[in-house]
């Protein structure tokens, strides 16, 4: 572990959470005319990046944290959220149309950088998986192209010296592991609550660097590999009825249901 | 006060609504002798114009939703519940009871805070949940015509499918109809940007107390023909006319919307919140509220939702803006926020990154009310006054309660005395939450604060109109010439007084 140890948050823009998905009338992709704000995951990545920095301070250690952003120049309001949560500095690596922008692609930009940064990073945490593709590939990937151990899917980590310690949410229950840095986590939902961008730190946000790269300057070829052929809502849910009978759930289940 | 008087107003407590009707808790009503005693002929008569479905008559089980207000302060002992489905149906409803003199009270969405939409004796409810259709819309102009029993929510939605939005908005959203709206002339968050419903509302249908329907769904937006009548209707707490239409201006839904929650150590602090805003955020502004930390301390006593900000602070401002372009606003935004900041006015402040953050900050001022509600008994107030005022109305009540002996002491009566409101209207919510409805302290209270409005040239009742529990103070607010013209401007369109009897205008 270095000193300071560095952590490397990848964050993403994707349609807010809490907005309502239209699919586009050429049926292509959804329509990103809507809010856009922070992948939820990645919310919970920053936060426990900022978390550790805060802990180790107290121990006297300093930790940097590093906002990366691979898309259009939009990417950059992403980051700005970063920096207000307490990240120290922000990369930008911009792309010209993020809506074929794949994990894999973005898993070789994460590496590429890796390799040309002088100040190599200690940890990624990323966020299991964006909300808009669902894809829970990008941490995997990059572990792979780093040869780095993996932690996913972590609801809980410490870090004791050289030690990496991450409880993982599985389908059994919690399983804890415990490995050396430099790691791989990527963040489930109970892992933190993330902050409030708060007034002091927007303000301290904008002076902090915010550094825009190519895929051109770190010699990926970001071309997807996979083609969308098309985007339909799903099947319309309808109603529920009641029945009077036993016998007529089960006419309805053998006859027009067709479950039995 | 007995044991089981204390446990009527633990409602939340117990479960059961156990609600005192309110002539007994509430002596010097009297049932005016001249509205017809309902008959069986007279349920006949209604059945062959509603049908079966369309009515609900001494079933005490289903008529206690309508007899009993949301807060449970108010019920009635109405035994008789129509649903119509068509103005042609209302109109021979009222014909009816106009020529049987049989009092009536109408009924939207039941969500008044002043007692005015639930009988007092027998009256006859007439619902308007069964005329919930949207009628028509116009996507270039934005008209939006429906039937009054639309709920305000779900045309709001509906609207936002096309881009659209209602003019208003108010925490009872999901249960208030636009009908009941238009009665009350609700106002709510968003009347600092987008005005009254004196201005949005192009048109309405109403049905006279003889029966006459009275067509005035204009979709202009200028008609400069007449007197204005449908003015008269808003704010008329169904005593005049029952809505059954609405014509409505809706504004386009903004494409960016962001909310900020700044923490304030004083009220000067907060008015220079909001002049600062007018100048630096105009155009955008479409929210600017205010709550105090008392009020606040009220809301995490019922909610477990986390901090939003690392420290408390003696008041709290919501400010929302709403635009065409994000980053045009997130610019004038900022340098408002930071100018806040650096001049000393804001202490802390947050503003939300996404679309949950936005609905958390809002769910703590929207939430106030409910939370309010769960307390043992509160007595609540809306009021305006000049701006300057609103906390000084706060800090006297709390001197007035203390120097009563109400308040102040471990054993005091009444648990805190708490301020919020649309500060950018000049209106406040003055709630006083107690262990127990004490009359002292209503003593205490009333005529007190309204003496005190009235020394200020405020209103009496802000927003939430007059009902049952203003009706008797509105010569704090208006003078007896104009008292005596609206008893003039009643007499004429509802000579039996049959449209919500002992409500809205005094009663001496």
């Amino acid at each position: 572990m270095s000193n300071p140890l560095r952590i490397f948050v990848p964050v993403k823009r994707v349609v807010d959470f809490a907005v309502k998905v239209r699919v586009n009338p050429a049926k292509t992709d959804v329509d990103r005319n809507v809010k856009h704000s922070m992948n939820p995951f990645d919310e919970i990545a920053v936060e426990e990046a900022v978390r550790i920095k805060e802990a180790k301070k107290a121990e006297k250690k300093e930790v940097e944290v590093v906002a990366i952003s691979c898309g259009t120049a939009k990417a950059q309001e992403t980051l700005r959220t970063a920096l207000a949560m307490g990240a120290d500095r922000a990369v930008h690596v911009e792309v010209k149309d993020d809506a074929t922008l794949q994990p894999l692609a973005v898993a070789k930009l994460l590496k590429a950088f890796t390799d040309k940064e002088e100040k190599k990073p200690d940890l990624f945490i990323l966020g299991k998986q964006a909300i808009d593709d669902d894809a829970n590939q990008t941490g995997q990937m990059l572990a792979g192209l780093l040869n780095w151990p993996q932690t996913t899917f972590a609801s809980k980590v410490t870090i004791e010296n050289e030690a990496l310690k991450v409880t993982r949410e599985i389908d059994g229950g919690l399983e804890t592991l415990e490995t050396k840095i430099p790691a791989i986590i990527t963040t489930d939902l109970r892992l933190n609550e993330p902050r409030y961008a708060s007034l002091p730190n927007i303000m301290k946000a904008k002076k902090k660097p915010l550094v825009k790269i190519t895929p051109e300057d770190l010699g990926i070829d970001v071309s997807p590999r996979i083609q969308t052929i098309k985007v339909e809502e799903p099947a319309k849910r309808e109603g529920g009825r009641k029945v009077e009978s036993v016998d007529e759930l089960v006419d309805k289940l053998k006859n027009e249901a067709k479950v039995l | 006060m007995t044991r089981s008087t204390l446990n009527t107003f633990r409602l939340y407590a117990t479960g059961k609504k156990t609600v005192p009707l309110t002539v007994e808790k509430y002596p010097g009503f009297q049932r005016d002798d001249k509205y017809k005693k309902l008959t069986s002929t007279d349920v006949d008569y209604f059945r062959s114009i509603v049908g079966d479905t369309g009515l609900i008559y001494q079933n005490e089980d289903d008529l206690e939703a309508f007899n009993t207000d949301w807060m449970n302060k108010f019920r009635g002992q109405s035994q008789l519940v129509l649903k119509p489905k068509t103005t042609q149906q209302v109109s021979d409803i009222l014909k009816y009871c106009n020529e049987q003199k049989i009092a009536v009270v109408p009924q939207g969405g039941n969500t008044g805070l002043v007692g005015g939409s639930v009988p007092l004796f027998d009256e006859v409810v007439v619902s308007l949940q069964g005329m919930n259709q949207i009628r028509s819309f116009d996507d270039v102009s934005g008209i939006l015509t429906a039937d009054a029993g639309c709920v305000l929510e779900s045309l709001d939605n509906w609207l936002g499918e096309k881009g659209f939005m209602m003019p208003l908005d108010l925490g009872a959203k999901g249960s208030c109809h636009i009908g009941g709206n238009l009665a009350t002339n609700a106002g709510g968050l968003r009347l600092v940007r987008y005005g009254s419903l004196h201005g949005t509302v192009l048109g309405i249908e109403a049905v006279l107390p003889d029966g006459t329907i009275l067509d005035s769904m204009s979709t202009l937006r200028k008609d400069n023909t007449g007197y204005d009548l449908k003015q008269l209707f808003i704010g008329s707490e169904g005593t005049i006319g029952i809505i059954t239409g609405i014509s409505i201006l809706t504004p386009r839904r903004p494409s960016a919307i962001h909310v900020a929650l700044l923490g304030v150590d004083s009220f000067e602090d907060v008015q220079k919140a909001f002049k600062q805003s007018r100048i630096q955020l105009s155009e955008i502004l479409s929210a600017f509220e205010y709550y105090d930390n008392n009020a606040f301390q009220i809301f995490k006593k019922h909610n477990d939702a986390r901090s939003i900000m690392d420290n408390e602070y003696p008041f709290y401002v919501l400010i929302e803006t709403s635009g065409s372009n994000k980053d045009h606003d997130e610019e004038k935004l900022n340098t408002y926020l930071e100018d806040m900041m650096t001049d000393g006015i804001a202490q802390d402040g947050v503003v939300a990154q996404d679309e949950s953050q936005s609905k958390r900050i809002w769910g703590v001022r929207e939430g106030l009310t409910e939370a309010l509600g769960k307390e043992p008994a509160v007595y609540k107030y809306d009021i305006s006054m000049p701006v300057s005022k609103i906390n000084d109305c706060v800090l006297e009540m709390r001197d007035h309660l203390e120097q009563g002996g109400a308040f102040g002491k471990p054993d005091s009566p009444v648990i805190d005395v708490v301020g919020y409101g649309h500060v950018g209207d000049g209106n406040l919510h003055l709630n006083i939450p107690a262990k127990s409805a004490d009359p002292r302290v209503l003593e205490l209270i009333e005529p007190f604060l309204f003496e005190w409005v009235s020394k200020q040239k405020g209103s009496i009742s802000a927003e939430h109109g007059l009902g049952i529990s203003k009706n008797q103070y509105l010569s704090y607010s208006k003078s007896e010439s104009m008292i005596k013209l609206m008893k003039t401007f009643k007499s004429v369109l509802d000579p039996n007084g049959i449209l919500n009897p002992y409500k809205y205008l005094p009663t001496k």
